[in-house]
């Protein structure tokens, strides 16, 4: 490879590459530690077997909670090397180990009961599978024999998690359980990666059997293809060089393949404006002058606009999400697309590829270079300054802003504008799912890779506080910031509980304007501000046009109040002059977590917008305010 | 398909079918040559495109090996037939007739009814089955469509059928 990382993320790149390796390739041997781990046994209980498959297949953490099935796993976990968090409620273990995976690039490890302890894994699982998150879920089974009766805590979870998982095992031999585990930790970890469930009935971890390390893999029908097929590279790079206004359309996995040095050298190759995707924030560094931000949705107005006038769409790791393409039909309609995926039902699912390519993104991205280098020195190098004045203009015109609340609330943008910049590329961010995700997807500046962890695909509320915790158990030098709404933080702030007691000194920054922000903002601008169930505040308190206010407000729940009875340090933040403040105290708080109530005012909006369904053309810069392209094309 | 012989690779497959919007008109499972290997044939409706969405993501279920896409024209298509036909000794021969021109086996025989057993092509089955619904079809079962590819090819093996794409 031919990797030169400027950049301070190639030791942690490196690392999370070296772990990474270390997971899939379950049958290396040449790993001490895990020889170590794996040293034969004959006459072990089938739990034990299990706690000794993840032990040899490299886990650290698991995040979980025992119950009756799983019990007898719970046993030599005790005392086992591997770390147990023991969470209060299985989607927080479940978020947890997507947040540890996320942030390590290692494979994140969820343990539950039976019946509702695995159904209540089921968001997390359907939120990793969405965003394509490296994920092994075991769970107990009740004992075999129990299978199909309607059990105690009986549900089939198997069948339940099928269509939201990569695969799933039902394992009721116990002498099968270190091949299950060799075999779900490769399927999580390789090609496109995913959660993997195993399900262990309770007999089988109870049941006498032989350990042995590695385990033979018998996946006959599992073959990703990773290496991208040179003639579709070579087609791939004629486009680009002759392409007249080009954009690199950088998805998430490109992050997943730990592609970014890459990626960077390929961009300064192409010279291209880029645009990364909610789900490939950090992939590409914010203060790169060829970096537009975020398409999509909610995306800025150069990076939803250059894409729309683009003549090649050069699709690394991405996958035509509707949230970014808006109605499909409009959108992009000159540009030739290159499409590179490791998964091949991407390719050509949105929308037609030109030049599809299957493969992994580093080895896509690094064999692109090599191709598109030999494309230059043919002396096939596009000028592009008339493209870049046209994106520059569209870029200067229309940057991403905001206004400041009427009534005098702070404003929730300026909040997470200024926690990014007093946290700095450093931290990693994790968030809800509504307004404040925008936001910190727009208006914190992301430099590396695994810094920005949120919920894509599936949007789930309740993501930042166990996601938080876990990546700061994977990464606990780092400071880890969780950015939440305060709908979403009523979702799972309970594992506020186990970061307290567990030692997890996470900072989470609530944004506060008592309500259901962007549903709210839905109501707003399409339901003339009728506001069904958005808000979550008592009456009269808070800000926001609807409420009348009061002198004194209700605080339900008292976030400050709820931080403090959960084991960390509560503080509040009502004003501008002491946004700075509170977060600087907040950064100084490294022995316990911090929960900041920033209240905010309720009718802060998120632009720019393309409506749900709308064309991408029809992108507002700001309410009613429709950007003006009106000059010509290249 | 060819798929692992393993517990719950039918539902992963139907489910698949049902989640992205397919109509499964027929399927039949059965064993195949190597015990390790069960063959799923499966008829559906498709435009070329979704069609092309569909073996994608089911070539993505880890327990699936192999998928071909038949051409009807170049493979051999059968389904079998059982059908219990209302049979008095007035319309038996007329019954027993119409077997024979459809090469059908009388499989059970009582004083009201003959039990014929028929094999071929879709088409075929539903011509013998217009010609018996007038003497009256008390109860049928029909098979979903088995089908090989013609020539020396086969799935497996040397020489395999080509699989439908999946690289691009």
């Amino acid at each position: 490879m031919t990797s030169t990382t400027p950049r301070e993320s190639a030791t942690r790149e490196a690392a999370t590459r070296e772990a990474a390796a270390a997971l899939t390739g379950v049958e290396t041997t040449a790993r001490s530690i895990e020889e170590a781990a794996a040293v034969p046994a004959t006459g072990i209980t089938g739990a034990q077997s299990l706690v000794r498959s993840l032990e040899a297949v490299g886990v650290e953490v698991v995040f979980g909670i025992p119950g009756g099935a799983i019990l007898p796993a719970y046993d030599p976990l005790f005392d086992s090397r591997v770390r147990h968090v023991l969470v209060r409620h299985e989607q927080g273990a479940g978020h947890a180990a997507q947040g540890y995976a996320q942030a390590t690039g290692r494979v994140g490890v969820c343990m539950a009961t039976s019946g509702p302890g695995a159904t209540n894994l089921v968001t997390p699982l359907a939120d990793a599978h969405m965003d394509s998150v490296p994920l092994v879920a075991i769970t107990g089974q009740v004992p075999s024999h129990a299978i199909g009766t309607d059990a105690f805590q009986e549900a089939d979870i198997r069948g339940i998690t099928m269509p939201i998982t990569k695969h799933n095992f039902l394992v009721t031999d116990a002498d099968e359980i270190p091949q299950r585990i060799a075999e779900a930790f490769h399927l999580a970890a390789t090609g496109r990666p995913g959660p993997v469930l195993v399900d262990i009935s309770k007999d089988a971890l109870q049941a006498t059997t032989d350990f042995a390390w590695p385990p033979r893999l018998e996946l006959p029908g599992y073959k990703p293809t990773t290496r991208p097929h040179g003639k579709q590279v070579r087609e791939a790079a004629a486009l680009i060089a002759a392409a007249r206004r080009p954009v690199l359309y950088v998805g998430g996995g490109v992050l997943k393949a730990q592609a970014t040095a890459e990626l960077a050298e390929l961009a300064g190759l192409t010279g291209a404006p880029v645009v990364t995707t909610l789900m490939a924030r950090g992939a590409f560094p914010d203060s790169s002058p060829q970096h537009l931000g975020m398409p999509g949705m909610h995306g800025t107005v150069a990076a939803v606009t250059a894409l729309q006038k683009a003549d090649v769409l050069i699709a690394l790791g991405a996958r035509f999400d509707d949230r970014v393409t808006g109605q499909l039909s409009s959108f992009a309609p000159e540009a030739k697309v290159v499409h590179a995926d490791i998964d091949p039902a991407e390719i050509g699912k949105n929308r037609r590829a030109d030049v599809p390519i299957v493969g992994d993104a580093r080895e896509t991205i690094a064999e692109l270079v090599v191709a598109l280098r030999a494309e230059h020195e043919a002396g096939r190098t596009p000028d592009l300054a008339a493209w870049w004045a046209q994106v520059d203009r569209w870029r200067t015109t229309y940057p991403l802003g905001y206004d400041w609340p009427e009534d005098g609330a702070l404003s929730p943008q300026y909040v997470i504008e200024r926690l990014g910049a007093i946290a700095g590329p450093d931290a990693i961010y994790t968030s809800g799912v509504g307004q404040h995700q925008m936001w910190a997807a727009q208006f914190i500046r992301y430099e590396k890779p695994g810094t920005w962890l949120n919920s894509g695909g599936l949007g789930t509320m309740g993501y930042a506080v166990p996601a938080a915790m876990g990546a700061k158990v994977g990464c606990p030098d780092t400071t880890v910031w969780a950015i939440d709404g305060d709908g979403c933080f009523q979702m799972t702030n309970q594992e506020l509980a186990t970061c307290a007691i567990e030692g997890i000194p996470v900072k989470i920054a609530v944004i506060n304007n008592g309500n259901l922000g962007m549903v709210r903002q839905w109501q707003t601008l399409f339901y003339e501000g009728r506001y069904s169930n958005t808000k979550l505040h008592a009456r009269g308190s808070g800000g926001g046009s609807d409420g009348a206010a009061t002198p004194k407000p209700v605080r339900i729940p008292d976030f400050v109040a709820l931080a403090e009875a959960l084991g960390c340090v509560g503080l509040r933040c009502e004003s501008r002059d002491d946004v700075d403040a509170v977060i600087e105290k907040a950064m100084a708080i490294t022995d316990a977590p911090v929960v900041i109530d920033f209240v905010v005012g309720a009718d802060a909006q998120v632009w720019p917008m393309v409506a749900a369904g709308a064309s991408n053309d029809d992108i507002l810069a700001a309410r009613d305010l429709r950007p003006v392209f009106g000059d010509n094309q290249v | 398909m060819l798929v692992e012989n393993k517990s719950g690779v039918l539902a992963r497959v139907s489910a698949l079918f049902s989640r992205r919007g397919f109509n499964i008109e027929s399927l039949a499972v059965g064993p195949t040559e190597n015990p390790d290997l069960s063959r799923m044939t499966i008829v559906a409706e498709a435009e070329s495109q979704p069609l092309e969405q569909i073996t994608k993501q089911l070539n993505k279920l880890i327990e699936v090996i192999k998928i071909v896409e038949l051409d009807p024209t170049a493979a051999v298509q059968r389904e079998l037939l059982l059908v219990k036909v209302r049979a008095p000794m007035a319309d038996r021969t007329q019954v027993l007739q119409t077997a024979e021109l459809f090469r059908a086996r009388v499989v059970d025989v009582n004083t009201e009814t003959v039990t014929l057993e028929a094999t071929g092509t879709p088409d075929k089955l539903q011509a013998l089955l217009a010609v018996l619904a007038p003497l009256g079809i008390k109860e049928m079962a029909q098979s979903g469509t088995v089908a090989l590819g013609r020539g020396p090819r086969s799935m497996s093996g040397a020489g395999t059928l080509r699989p439908v794409d999946r690289t691009a």
